[in-house]
């Protein structure tokens, strides 16, 4: 298998590492890189346990090619939380009782706060839309949506607090 | 899995790599599926994403899209606002983000929900076979579609629909949104309250978008009255030949889409 280089900043870290020609970046993320919350799912971009943020933007990695990667800014779950303190959709996700299995968590996550990056004030269905390229079978979604709205809240009261 | 990458730097050059074997990866979201599945496993992928194939221009009354524009892109332009809800019926955002609308003519059903978008607007893909661009009405793209894998989709043009002329729907089984049951696209544009040269476009009711020619010349000259919206419904599904998959069986989509297209015309 030819390996290849590539560089990208993963979780504010600079990253270079030699992978296999082809690979996606969700096998480099797992299978290189140990970070294991980015979950394994359909590889086929229909259940989105392997979303996260590249650039900005929510992406399958599962479906990401990890050379085309170079030069990019991603996040995983592993990047949110700062000195041990939960980001407020990971706390707002315990604390709602939005994950019982926990496999869609990171990805809903993620999706969610791609969401929130753009849009401070999301409706109900803003949160809809963002989530609904993401499957879970425990929740029947109502708690993530929950969640992820007072999530929103909590971050706006925050921000009016350091204003 | 053994693939070697290839950033494609010309696009001349593309359709020499493809008649070798090379596989094309625009988005993603169809290639590195069938990759992630064992499908065309070894060999090399070209990737586009040097080729300035990701701009949409907007002159006058002509849009036109590189092949590697993404739905999400297409979304927030403010200019194509008519073509936001395909866009926002195509998987969720993270799909939007990857999805390209040169890969989505080779989507095939239940996909393509913008291919028959596409198809309705009367779209023109220019190709380049490695010689020379040429370009292609849709339909004649679709009918060829096969031989015109091994050239290169560089991007797709269209005339602006009249406000309030076209028309989409997409019937699926998990809101907000999961692959087609049926897809309608439909370009309605009406003189003196008669509709006037209207094109009716189906997906999932075939191997690719089609055309409804039937109900298209149900709708042709009249207004959009009770009489003529059930003239039409009982047409649209005369030029369809749907398959059964996982989302919905052929004999369903057969029974549903004379509903949907109602719902669509009388809105």
């Amino acid at each position: 298998m030819t390996k290849v280089a590539v560089q990208f900043t993963l979780n504010d870290e600079e990253q270079n590492e030699f992978v296999d020609s082809g690979s996606t970046l969700l096998a480099v993320l797992r299978g290189k890189l140990g970070l294991y919350s980015t979950k394994a799912g359909c590889h086929q971009g229909s259940c989105g346990a392997c979303t996260v943020i590249i650039d900005g933007e929510p992406r399958l990695s599962c479906l990401t090619l990890a050379q085309r990667c170079t030069g990019r800014m991603i996040t995983t779950i592993e990047g949110l939380t700062r000195d041990g303190a939960l980001h407020p959709l990971q706390q707002a996700f315990m604390e709602g009782f939005a994950a019982q299995c926990g496999f869609c968590t990171p990805g809903m996550i993620l999706a969610a706060k791609s969401l929130l990056d753009r849009n401070q004030s999301p409706s109900r269905d803003d949160v809809i839309d963002a989530i609904s390229g993401n499957i879970c079978r425990c929740t029947g979604y109502e708690p993530i949506i929950a969640a992820v709205l007072a999530a929103a809240e909590q971050m706006r009261a925050e921000m009016k607090k350091s204003a | 899995m053994s693939v070697m990458l290839e950033a494609a730097r010309q696009i001349r050059l593309v359709p020499a790599l493809q008649a070798k074997g090379a596989m094309i990866v625009a988005g993603g979201t169809l290639a590195v599926a069938e990759l992630n599945y064992g499908q065309g496993a070894d060999g090399t992928l070209i990737i586009l994403d040097r080729l300035g194939l990701d701009r949409i221009a907007v002159v006058g009354k002509k849009a036109t899209f590189g092949a590697m524009v993404t739905m999400a892109e297409i979304a927030r332009d403010r200019r194509l606002k008519f073509l936001h809800p395909v866009c926002n019926s195509i998987g969720g955002p993270a799909v939007r983000a990857m999805a390209t609308i040169g890969g989505n003519l080779f989507a095939p059903a239940p996909y393509g929900d913008m291919a028959a978008s596409l198809l309705a607007l009367d779209a023109e893909i220019t190709i380049h076979d490695g010689k020379s661009a040429k370009k292609y009405p849709i339909e004649v793209f679709f009918r060829q579609r096969k031989k015109l894998e091994r050239c290169l989709v560089v991007s797709v043009s269209f005339t602006l629909p009249a406000s309030g002329s076209f028309r989409y729907s997409k019937a699926v089984r998990r809101k907000p949104v999961s692959a087609s049951v049926v897809t309608i696209a439909a370009l309605l544009p009406r003189r003196g309250g008669k509709v006037v040269g209207a094109r009716i476009a189906l997906g999932a009711m075939g191997s690719h978008a089609i055309r409804a020619y039937k109900a298209e010349a149900a709708l042709e000259g009249r207004s959009l009255d009770s009489a003529t919206i059930a003239a039409a419904a009982a047409q649209i599904a005369e030029d369809a030949s749907p398959a059964d998959d996982a989302y919905a069986s052929a004999w369903y989509r057969r029974q549903v889409v004379p509903i949907h297209l109602a719902r669509l015309l009388a809105a």
